[in-house]
């Protein structure tokens, strides 16, 4: 399982999005978020984007006053993971038009649709966004 | 009460209300307003109407995944609306079920079955793509077992849509239900054919996390992945497949020497800095023989450190310590960036160039490693700091001190770190301090310089982490007080006025070591006075000399302690030494007087004190001095009246404290124990619980200073020498019995808990000590397997001699558990792309639904033999692909016979399969070359 989890939270610290791929029970969610919101919100631009967190490596990035935190196996590709978040937030971008948090927290179930087609089980297993939102345009045209 | 009404339905608050409600609520009052939509959120999900229980239920997934409110309690309604004809209800149902199910614990994931069931062979794909997300996220085994089926068929489907999404779903089906494997794993390698990149993505992922747990069994898939690598132009897959061949190329040699040509092209020709850097990782953690591709990598690593970006300078340093463990030359070619991402404004960067520094490190040049860091770790900050002397530490004890030679510089070096106004590292030093007194014996001089110098500084009194490492100098100055140079200056510095600064379990430490060192000054005294007055240095050289060559205390203190033969060796070895000067001190009559009211001034007040352990420690010195006193006096004074008796006794006592302090602590292996046999009749576990709750209470305090208190407690009670006589009759046996209980409550002795931690992880010794014990057999029987000293050991090796292990040290064996399931997956993958009979028996005795799955077994392996031979055929030697065939047949056949044979048979050939296999370990490449060549041709 490469991506452990996908977690999207506010300047404050706020969890707007928490995708798990594994199970944790609500307390150990709380603890990890707390953990890792502490020590990646801490860090500067000038630092890397990658913290070592746990048996997890956390690979975040900030959009505005979003981050993106993806924690994943000790065997994964930093790199790629910082390309998914971007392709991530494009894909967002392109469905809600310049995405914020606004965006997810009302649309959060879609922003879990678009999590979804995009990360199964931990594999990534589309990265063309019209691919990833073509099934949520039909559920829209479709309400 | 009513049950929801239409006024619910009618007036339900959306989802939209609830989180602007919640982001309106002025602070403080948001925890009442959620209580609040909850109790609503209770009454509308038991609606009838489906609108309202979906949209309580988006409210309450909503309410759980931001602000963790517990919503286990309605995983029943997720059900009971999965099975809702709307598309929409049935994604807010399966939403909520994917993001709040336990798969282990949650119940009603039986009762999704069937709709589960239902949904994967719906002719909707985007309901089949829902179920498939929703199975992948809370599949457990019954859920696995049971919808295999459909899986298989959804495994070939005709729409990649979701064809990617089984692939995706069935790793999680694999891990739940390893037979699935067996019945789907050939469909699964179908589809690394596909052109469909999603499909192909999907598929790569999954052998990708297949092959991280287990290579071997996918190495006959090398020829496919192969061809993805040469011909895919989608990043993400090349990625997953360099991952895949970083797993197998270790394995098979010639795989190596195809793949890394076109793997150093896509390095050399891609501009993704993702692929670039798993290239490069491929290179360096895989292919490391390659010297021109190492090289390609290395110089691609540098192009990362020289980058701005804090990202790829860090994966730069991480890529670098890869290849470091191979290729040195990497690393010293780059050093100086190294040493300069020392000093990053990125901690992290920073770490990274501090473990690589520390790869680094060996027998040569560790001084010169240490001492730059040193520098570098006072100028840091605290954190990072004490990284520093946290890798520095770990990697200097590494392996029982590998690297170190010169131990009385590490020894010195440990007491610099312990100054350093940062170091939180007082434990580790502790522990190391401690540890090297007791392996090193050559070192102890050194160590004893050392604790002296920390003990006597009264600055170091006031800092609360170093306290831990004082407790250790302490103890280490009064375990071998006899290398010190001035034992009279080291009570004192045990005593001084500052200590009150300690914390209580310290502060025991110093008052017995103190006490220690005092039995030790008196009982030298006794010595010189009684045997060889003339010169009062030469007994403490003399011990020191012993100390030194290697012996024993106790093989001193005895020869010392009988007859005329010993006295002239001492006379001997006294005249050697006495030129060193500077171990003298003056061992007169007033300064041991002096001495003795020093301690007597300073523990006073401390027998009162509230704390247990210091009060009794107190306690036991005063009641020695008071013991002592009117003997010591008399005896110092020569004074003639004194009986003979008296002057006897004392002396008695004094030995006896002695040689119980000189006993020597050696190692004692983790498992010494559990190696003592247990004597006929006696019944260890019997009765003895109920004991424990009366005696625990009274026990311990007694047993803690055993033949102290005991001893005190005979004089003060009858002051008469005849009980004392009786005392000089179990010395000896106290002796061993106090080893032996120092042993086992090392934790009394020195009362930092690292300290009872270091004992047991100490290995066995190596030669029983020679004691001289009679009584009490059991015992000392105890205490030679456990408190053996090494014997006298050849010191003219350069390095000194570390004490180690027999058995198993510090290796931790917990590792097979989890290779459980992951064996019985590549087991299963290996029966299907092999035909490799080995494994059969691998389908496990579930009886319950074996003649289902005996069928697909039967089915399976033709097929599964289909694709080793297509696979062969393809790539010609089609000789070879029919030897393997008719393995397979025979196989079949043995296969049959088993299933009449008796289970426990099978179960004994199973074993035996097994271990044919792991045998063949090696062998394996040839049994698997007739794949593998026919790909390297």
């Amino acid at each position: 399982m490469g991506i452990r989890f996908v977690l999207m939270v506010n300047k404050q610290g706020q969890t707007r999005l928490a995708q798990y791929y594994e199970y944790l029970n609500l307390e150990e969610r709380r603890t990890l978020e707390g953990e890792i919101v502490r020590k990646c919100l801490a860090r500067t631009e000038q630092q890397c984007s990658f913290v070592e967190h746990r048996n997890y490596k956390v690979v975040y990035r900030r959009y505005a006053s979003l981050f993106f935190l993806v924690g994943v196996d000790n065997e994964e590709n930093e790199l790629a993971i910082l390309e998914f978040i971007h392709l991530l937030v494009e894909t967002m971008d392109r469905h809600f038009g310049n995405v914020c948090e606004l965006d997810i927290m009302f649309h959060l179930e879609k922003a879990h649709f678009m999590l979804e087609e995009m990360v199964m089980n931990g594999c990534i297993v589309e990265t063309s966004k019209s691919n990833i939102l073509s099934p949520i345009q039909l559920m829209d045209k479709a309400s | 009460m009513a049950g929801p009404s239409l006024m619910d339905s009618l007036f339900q608050r959306s989802l939209d209300d609830i989180i602007k409600g919640v982001r309106l609520c002025p602070p403080g009052t948001e925890p009442t307003f959620i209580a609040k939509s909850l109790d609503e959120i209770r009454r509308e999900v038991k609606s009838t109407d489906r609108q309202t229980k979906a949209i309580a239920l988006q409210k309450l997934t909503y309410l759980h995944s931001l602000h963790g409110v517990d919503m286990s309690w309605a995983a029943f309604q997720c059900v009971e609306l999965s099975s809702s004809s709307a598309h929409s209800h049935k994604r807010i149902a399966y939403l909520a079920a994917s993001l709040s199910f336990n798969p282990s614990t949650t119940d009603v994931i039986l009762l999704l079955t069937h709709q589960l069931r239902k949904d994967l062979s719906s002719s909707s794909v985007h309901d089949v793509s829902l179920a498939l997300s929703t199975l992948s996220s809370i599949c457990n085994p019954d859920l696995s077992r049971d919808l295999t089926p459909e899986l298989f068929t959804l495994l070939s489907s005709g729409k990649p849509f979701v064809r990617k999404k089984a692939i995706a779903a069935i790793l999680r089906v694999f891990e739940q239900y390893p037979d699935a494997v067996r019945v789907c794993f050939k469909r699964v390698v179908e589809n690394l054919e596909t052109t469909d990149v999603g499909i192909l993505s999907a598929v790569v992922g999954l052998f990708c996390e297949l092959a991280v747990k287990e290579p071997r069994s996918y190495l006959p898939l090398a020829p496919e992945f192969y061809k993805i690598l040469v011909d895919c132009r989608n990043n993400w897959i090349l990625i997953k497949v360099l991952k895949i061949f970083a797993k197998l190329a270790p394995l098979e040699p010639r795989l190596g020497k195809r793949v890394v040509e076109p793997i150093c092209e896509h390095m050399g020709r891609t501009g993704a800095k993702s692929l670039a850097f798993e290239c490069m990782m491929t290179i360096v953690s895989s292919m490391s023989e390659y010297e021109s591709a190492v090289k390609l990598a290395v110089g691609k690593v540098r192009e990362f450190l020289l980058d701005d970006d804090p990202n790829l300078k860090y994966l730069g340093l991480q890529a670098l310590t890869m290849v470091a463990q191979k290729h040195m030359w990497a690393v010293l070619e780059n050093k100086e960036l190294v040493v300069k991402a020392l000093s990053d404004v990125d901690v992290n960067i920073k770490l990274e160039a501090l473990r690589l520094v520390m790869s680094m490190v060996s027998e040569d040049n560790v001084m010169e490693i240490c001492r730059i860091l040193i520098s570098h770790a006072q100028k840091s900050d605290p954190e990072f700091c004490n990284e520093i002397l946290g890798y520095i530490l770990f990697t200097c004890s590494r392996n029982f001190y590998e690297v170190i030679c010169d131990f009385d510089w590490y020894v010195a070096f440990l007491g610099e770190m312990a100054r350093i106004p940062h170091c939180q590292k007082g434990k580790e030093i502790e522990t190391q301090l401690i540890d090297i007194g007791m392996r090193v014996k050559d070192a102890r001089l050194e160590l004893v310089d050392v604790a002296r110098s920390l003990v006597i500084d009264p600055a170091l009194l006031g800092n609360p982490f170093v306290h831990g490492v004082l407790a250790a100098a302490a103890w280490v100055s009064g375990e071998y007080v006899a290398l010190s140079r001035n034992p009279f200056e080291l009570v004192e510095a045990l005593l001084q006025p500052r200590t009150s600064l300690l914390t209580p379990s310290v502060r025991s430490v110093y008052i017995q070591s103190a006490f220690k060192a005092l039995i030790f000054c008196i009982w030298s005294y006794g010595k010189l006075n009684g045997d060889d007055a003339s010169d009062p240095s030469a007994l403490t050289e003399l011990v020191a000399k012993c100390h030194l060559e290697g012996n024993s205390e106790t093989v001193a203190c005895e020869s010392l302690s009988d007859t005329e033969v010993d006295n002239a060796n001492m006379v001997i070895a006294g005249g050697q030494m006495s030129s060193a000067s500077s171990r003298k001190y003056h061992l007169t009559k007033e300064s041991l007087e002096g001495l003795v009211n020093l301690v007597g001034t300073n523990l006073g007040p401390l027998a009162g004190s509230d704390e247990v352990e210091i009060q009794e420690r107190a306690s036991n010195v005063l009641g020695f001095i008071e013991l002592m006193k009117p003997e010591l006096y008399g005896h110092l004074g020569h004074t003639e009246g004194n009986g003979m008796k008296g002057k006897l006794e004392a002396s008695e006592v004094v030995k006896l404290m002695f040689d119980v302090f000189s006993e020597e602590l050696g190692p004692v292996s983790l498992s010494a124990q559990e190696k003592v046999p247990l004597p006929d009749g006696l019944v260890l576990k019997e009765n003895l619980s109920d004991l424990e709750a009366i005696c625990s209470d009274v026990k311990f305090p007694l047993s803690t200073s055993f033949s102290l208190v005991h001893s005190q407690i005979m004089e003060k009670d009858t002051a008469s020498s005849p009980e004392c006589k009786e005392e000089s009759g179990p010395s000896t046996e106290s002796t061993s019995l106090l080893a032996e209980h120092r042993k086992r409550h090392g934790l009394y002795y020195l009362p930092s808990e690292n300290k009872g931690t270091t004992f047991n992880d100490f290995p066995p010794a190596h030669e029983p000590k020679d004691k001289t014990i009679d009584e009490a057999e059991d015992l000392a029987k105890l205490t030679e397997e456990s408190l053996i000293i090494k014997k006298k050991q050849n010191q003219v090796k350069p390095r000194p001699v570390v004490v180690k292990l027999d058995d198993g040290e510090g290796l931790n064996v917990a590792v097979e558990k989890s290779k459980v399931k992951t064996d019985l997956i590549s087991g299963a993958v290996r029966e299907v792309l092999l035909g490799n009979e080995a494994t059969t028996s691998s389908s496990r005795s579930k009886s319950s639904n074996k003649s289902s799955k005996r069928r697909e077994v039967d089915r399976i392996p033709e097929s599964g033999n289909d694709i080793v031979n297509t696979a062969i055929s393809e790539r010609s030697n089609v000789g070879s692909g029919r030897r393997k065939h008719q393995t397979h047949l025979s196989s079949g056949k043995e296969k049959e016979q088993h299933d009449h044979k008796g289970k426990q048979k099978r179960d004994s050939r199973h074993h035996k399969h097994k271990s044919r296999q792991r045998a063949d370990g090696a062998m394996n490449i040839p049994v698997q070359s007739p794949v593998i060549p026919d790909f390297l041709l």
